[in-house]
């Protein structure tokens, strides 16, 4: 099958302090990995696309070194005044002409978690889709995906083409090895212009999350532990038992 | 009138918390706009819900009826819902943002020339346009986010409003609907149900949530004996998920579920910001560790520092007690 995988470069949060870091979009790591291992298994081709300035041409070569065939850039360097609904737009412009069997996206962002640009692409392109799959299989001409939902998993079977958007639960993404890495350089990334994409929402400013009143740390014999936690649970934390 | 659409979501025959929180939040901000509260309910059997809905006041409570909606399945609920903004011409459409409401927002936004906020911790609906405060940077930070759009669409994280009933004049109106539902282009083979007669974990009082640190039946036992203490819900870290040793529908994080009850124990839980993101917001957190030094005991309420195979059974002996007496 032919695979195309939507990647976003984000900010890394994994750590404490904001260090500027950018990386791969953690759920987008995980479409990659998966349409790696039906390309494995079955064949076919997996393609990248991503809307970014020229700096994250980098993200781009580390899915490359995952084992991705090619990749196609939108070089955009104002991603960042872009909402999903904006990607979405400029991502189907460039799809609407090119045929793939599965386009994989992220559930979501890993910086802003809108998790809106996966159907809203499907959408645009009037593709059936899958959101928030855990697991991914490739049958005849369909994708069978188990998808996470509230209070179980569904199994459901698409005609291709088709669009599913990948949680990370689905796999751990490969670690790219020097070979892959050696071999990321000599791969095709084209380079494509689109100026379209109007957002219909805006940040108007972050704020801190209001901090929580400082708790208390308790150290001792687990006996006294319990009861002194009982004791704070029962006479101050107004929790009613 | 300029309305309000609140879509109430159903699961497995009954209402959703969540869907009441978000309507009851409508109903103020329209009595406040002067604007009318429409709340749509899509359901094999809508007519059985009625009565729960009109119970938090909505002026209209609008049923669409298709055997399609026995089950969740994203196209159904997308032309349902698409079909109902373009009757009604709300302005604002509002939803409990839960994984079916994920499924199906950006769609409906395309399909309905609208725009969307999703997963908003609070919202203001003000003269032409809508604001919100999104939690971002995995919670670490709230985007002040803004749409001037003609429709906007808006899901609310759960536990962000109450739900408070109120009486007053509800009428009842269906809404014609065809569907059809011979697409063979997807289709649904098979729910794979956590199983158990399990709390919903958005909407228990009490939750008790266990990480790595819980590692086998022993441990599981004793958090599940502490959550039935309360008859509180049972979470999960994505550690011990991948682990096999409790369902991912008990993820609670970033990518699981965000909860905000009013007790949470953290139990061998490390605190990792995607796991937090999903649970910073309960109201007293008690946390087991052994490491003192565990990032989860900055949110704690009550840290305690220990082994939990030794804290938890007294615990367990002490709370019985309490409960008690
Ligand atoms: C994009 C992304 C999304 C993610 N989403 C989620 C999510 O939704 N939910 C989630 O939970 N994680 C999520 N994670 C993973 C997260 O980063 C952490 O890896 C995970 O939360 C760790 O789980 P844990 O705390 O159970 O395990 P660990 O970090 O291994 O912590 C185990 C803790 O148990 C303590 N412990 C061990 N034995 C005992 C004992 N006997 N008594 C007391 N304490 C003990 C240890 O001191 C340690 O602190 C996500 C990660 C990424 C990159
Ligand atoms: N700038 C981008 N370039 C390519 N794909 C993107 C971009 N932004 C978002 N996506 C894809 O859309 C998914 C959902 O994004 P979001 O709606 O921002 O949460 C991501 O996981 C990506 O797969």
């Amino acid at each position: 099958m032919r695979f195309c995988v939507c990647i976003k470069q984000v900010p890394d949060i994994s750590t404490a302090v904001q260090t500027g870091r950018m990386v791969l979009n953690a759920y987008d790591a995980s479409a990659v990995e998966e349409a790696l291992v039906l390309k494995e298994a079955h064949g076919g081709t997996v393609d990248l696309l991503l809307v970014g300035p020229e700096t994250a041409r980098e993200t781009i070569r580390k899915a490359l070194a995952m084992g991705a065939d090619s990749a196609t850039h939108i070089v955009r360097p104002d991603v960042g005044d872009l909402d999903s609904s904006a990607v979405a737009e400029i991502l189907a412009e460039h799809l609407a002409d090119h045929s793939f069997d599965v386009i994989a996206t992220g559930k979501q962002s890993q910086d802003t978690d809108s998790g809106l640009a996966g159907s809203m692409l499907a959408e645009r392109l009037g593709l059936p889709y899958a959101s928030n799959a855990v697991g991914l299989a490739v049958e005849g001409d369909a994708l069978v995906v188990t998808r996470q939902g509230d209070s179980g998993q569904e199994i459901l079977e698409l005609q291709t083409p088709c669009m599913v958007t990948c949680s990370n639960d689905m796999n751990d993404p490969r670690i790219p090895s020097l070979k892959g890495i050696m071999a990321a350089k000599r791969k095709s990334v084209e380079q494509v212009e689109i100026s379209t994409g109007t957002p219909q929402t805006r940040v108007e400013g972050l704020e801190p999350v209001p901090a929580r009143e400082p708790g208390q740390l308790f150290e001792g014999e687990a006996g006294e532990l319990a009861a002194l936690v009982v004791d704070r649970l029962v006479n101050e934390s107004g929790v009613e038992l | 009138m300029s309305r309000i659409l609140v879509f109430v979501a159903t699961d497995g025959g009954r209402i959703r918390r969540a869907s009441l929180e978000v309507l009851s939040q409508a109903r103020e901000q329209a009595r406040d706009l002067g604007l009318a509260v429409d709340a749509v309910v899509l359901s094999d059997d809508p007519d059985s819900h009625v009565d729960a809905i009109a119970a938090y006041g909505p002026d209209r409570i609008l049923t669409v009826q298709h055997g399609a909606f026995a089950q969740h399945r994203n196209q159904p609920v997308l032309a349902a819902l698409a079909h109902v903004i373009k009757e009604t011409g709300p302005r604002v459409v509002l939803m409990a943002s839960t994984e079916a409401a994920k499924d199906v927002l950006g769609a409906l936004a395309v399909r309905s020339g609208a725009a969307a906020i999703p997963d908003v911790a609070s919202f203001e609906i003000k003269g032409d346009s809508v604001s919100a405060l999104r939690p971002v940077m995995a919670a670490k930070q709230l985007a002040r986010t803004t749409s001037d759009a003609s429709t906007v669409l808006v899901s609310v994280r759960s536990g962000s409003y109450e739900a408070v009933p109120e009486s007053g004049e509800t009428s009842v109106e269906p809404i014609a609907f065809s569907y059809d539902d011979s697409d063979p282009a997807m289709v649904l083979r098979e729910i794979l149900t956590a199983g158990g007669d399990a709390v919903d974990l958005n909407e228990a009082r009490v939750v008790v949530a266990a990480g790595r640190g819980v590692k086998d039946q022993e441990g599981k036992a004793l958090v599940e004996e502490l959550a039935g203490l309360f008859g509180g819900a049972i979470g999960a870290s994505r550690a011990v998920v991948e682990l096999g040793l409790f369902p991912a529908t008990t993820q609670i994080g970033q990518t699981g579920k965000v909860v905000s009850p009013e007790l949470y124990f953290a139990v061998g839980i490390s605190g990792a910001i995607q796991h937090v993101a999903g649970m910073s917001n309960s109201r007293v957190i008690v946390a087991i560790n052994k490491d003192a030094d565990a990032p989860i005991f900055q949110y704690a309420t009550y840290g305690l520092v220990g082994d939990l195979y030794k804290i938890l059974p007294p615990l367990i002996a002490g709370l019985k007690a309490a409960k008690a007496g």
